[in-house]
């Protein structure tokens, strides 16, 4: 039979400070972690649901970004008129083929950034990219040096505002409307029209990019093998949503990489914390722990007790970490992507798995921490125990 | 054979590379029924003998039979087993757990049983009823004088019904008159309910409510003359 739940409740509402102390120093670890996993998570999230399964991209064969593809205009012209792209109401092909280049902007903590220029088509993006809206203005309009900016970027760039004009390649571009897409990568974007980006990047007759809907996405595996294979086209083809999730393995593990290795350290000194609390705490019930083995409670029971015991120690620390990191939800940052070389606004997403990792993780340090003092008090001999003042 | 029957017992402590014997060769005879005081000065070994009765020590060699069990060899948790059934400790600090209620730190023995709660209630109310607590079951130990402490650590004592009580000094820590109504108490559990009572005590006082009086010096036994009560 097991020592009694209220007799460890009751002893850690006792030592209430020590009790605190330790789940104070499990409770920040699990909010750094939370932390970390929602960054990730948040960054993950930006740029994988940039892309749509249900469109195609094609790059330059070996390109792995827009940044550094480029495909020559009568390419695209023949790519353009493929079958499995998709036609619009008015029987328009729904491709865009777009240039994508970066300029240094100041954010608004004045630090210089990398932006992302798209030049694509006002009149068919939208239509292709359904998970893009205008949220503020109005399009772009061909050769009027006019431009909409993502809505996260408008918030951290300085002067990017609906009406705001900025200047770039020594011209003012004149903020015409601001495009929401529920926190994915485009919203870290600045759209102009395709031509007009071109002059005034000197990419005239290039493109970074080309991107479709196509009629079925099932053909895109038949498609890809017959453009990639003929060496007219020298070109490489994935769905939009691929080449996005693609974007985001680098960075988001090296988020998890160096997230879980500063975790990792401060869960040690946690445990060690959890540790030390534990031991007191053995060390100061030895005659208790001693008098209960006396009356017939089996050593595993005493094992079992204090573990139970640390485990306690170690929820709550989990559940005041989980809930010290909840503001932090939502709340936007960013960082370059290293395959755009340009900045990327995201939001910190903390979800329920996430919280529920923080948490058992928490539990995790408190049985590691509290085995070593549980294992102490189970094997110190009852006539010593009873000995102690 | 009686409650307790030691033969040649002999337990030595090490300490370091030194051996310390500290009973050598001890034989007794406890009966059921009796109501035996050790006494001997400091380090001759009473408390020693009363773990080893007790089956919370082990002893270098000899043999320990408690109601009718070799408890020399047991270990672990045959031998937890059979102190939570055969056993009632009496500790000179009460050995209370602080952060239990009264009738929480008298109930302990009972959930190593398969008792239901209502039946532990029963046995728990009835224990705190003997010793006269009933009205102070929702105190901690904290809240009770050290006289009130002892007697629910007798009531946790006797709660499951253990033929053998064993008291380790259960006056040395209280005022006189707290002293004299524990030994009255022990002194009715012997003779009112036949509980089977082994006390270390250094006041003579106390041992003269025993009925036999046990010498230890030095690990051996000096000799068990018939105290006042017995001849009462």
């Amino acid at each position: 039979m097991a020592i009694p739940f209220s007799y460890n409740l009751r002893n850690l509402v006792v030592r209430r400070t020590s009790t605190m102390a330790a789940a104070l120093g499990i409770g920040l670890v699990v909010a750094v972690f939370v932390l970390v996993l929602a960054l990730a998570k948040g960054f993950a999230f930006a740029v994988q649901s940039t892309g749509l399964e249900t469109n195609a991209i094609v790059l330059r064969k070996g390109s792995n970004a827009e940044i550094t593809s480029g495909i020559e205009r009568e390419i695209a012209e023949s790519i353009a008129v493929r079958p499995e792209i998709a036609k619009d109401e008015s029987g328009a092909a729904m491709v865009v083929a777009e240039v994508v280049t970066l300029v240094v902007l100041p954010r608004n903590d004045g630090a210089d950034v990398n932006v992302t220029v798209r030049g694509t088509a006002g009149d068919r993006v939208l239509g292709i990219r359904t998970n893009v809206r205008l949220a503020a203005g109005r399009m772009f309009k061909p050769g009027l040096r006019e431009i909409v900016v993502g809505r996260s970027i408008s918030d951290r760039i300085r002067n990017l505002g609906l009406g705001d004009a900025v200047v770039f390649s020594r011209q003012d571009w004149k903020i015409v409307g601001i495009i929401e897409s529920g926190g994915t990568g485009f919203e870290s974007e600045i759209w102009g029209d395709a031509a007009g980006v071109q002059d005034a990047f000197r990419r005239t007759g290039v493109f970074s990019s080309m991107t479709f809907r196509l009629t079925d996405p099932t053909r895109l595996a038949a498609l890809r093998t017959e453009l990639e294979s003929d060496p007219k086209y020298q070109v490489t083809l994935k769905t939009e949503a691929q080449y996005y999730a693609d974007q985001a393995g680098s960075l988001s593990a090296l988020i998890g990489i160096l997230g879980t290795l500063i975790t990792v350290i401060m869960a040690v000194g946690a445990v060690f914390g959890a540790m030390n609390t534990m031991y007191a705490a053995v060390g100061a019930r030895a005659r208790e722990v001693a008098t209960l083995r006396a009356l017939g409670f089996r050593r595993r029971a005493v094992l079992g007790s204090f573990l139970l015991e640390s485990t306690v120690l170690s929820a709550i620390g989990g559940a005041f970490g989980c809930l010290l990191s909840l503001p932090i939800d939502g709340i936007t940052t960013g960082t370059m992507n290293w395959d755009t070389f340009s900045e990327l606004s995201f939001a910190f997403r903390i979800t329920p798995q996430i919280l529920g990792t923080g948490f058992v993780f928490a539990i995790a340090m408190g049985v590691v921490g509290g085995f070593l003092p549980a294992v102490r008090a189970a094997r110190v001999p009852i006539t010593q125990g009873l000995r102690q003042i | 054979m009686g409650a307790v029957h030691i033969r040649n017992l002999r337990k030595v402590y090490r300490r370091e590379a030194q051996q310390v014997p500290v009973l050598d060769g001890l034989s007794i005879d406890i009966a059921e029924g009796d109501f035996v005081a050790l006494m001997g000065p400091s380090g001759s070994g009473k408390t020693t003998l009363l773990n080893l009765i007790g089956g919370i020590d082990q002893p270098t060699s000899g043999e320990v039979v408690v109601s009718g069990t070799d408890i020399g060899r047991m270990k672990g948790g045959k031998l937890a087993k059979w102190r939570s059934r055969n056993i009632g400790f009496i500790f000179q600090l009460y050995n209370l757990i602080p952060v239990l209620t009264a009738f929480e730190n008298v109930e302990l023995p009972l959930l190593l049983t398969k008792l239901s709660k209502k039946e532990r209630r029963e046995h728990v109310m009835a224990s705190l009823g003997v010793v006269g607590l009933t009205d102070r079951i929702d105190h901690y130990p904290r809240q009770l004088s050290g006289g009130q402490e002892q007697r629910v650590a007798i009531a946790r004592a006797i709660v499951s019904d253990p033929a053998l009580l064993l008291a380790d000094e259960p006056t040395g820590d209280l005022d006189a008159k707290s002293a004299q109504e524990i030994l009255t108490l022990l002194q009715r559990l012997n003779k009112e309910f036949k509980k089977t009572i082994v006390m270390v005590t250094h006041d003579p006082h106390a041992a003269e409510r025993a009925s036999r009086l046990v010498h230890l010096d030095k690990g051996v036994l000096e000799a068990t003359p018939a105290t006042a009560a017995a001849a009462r």
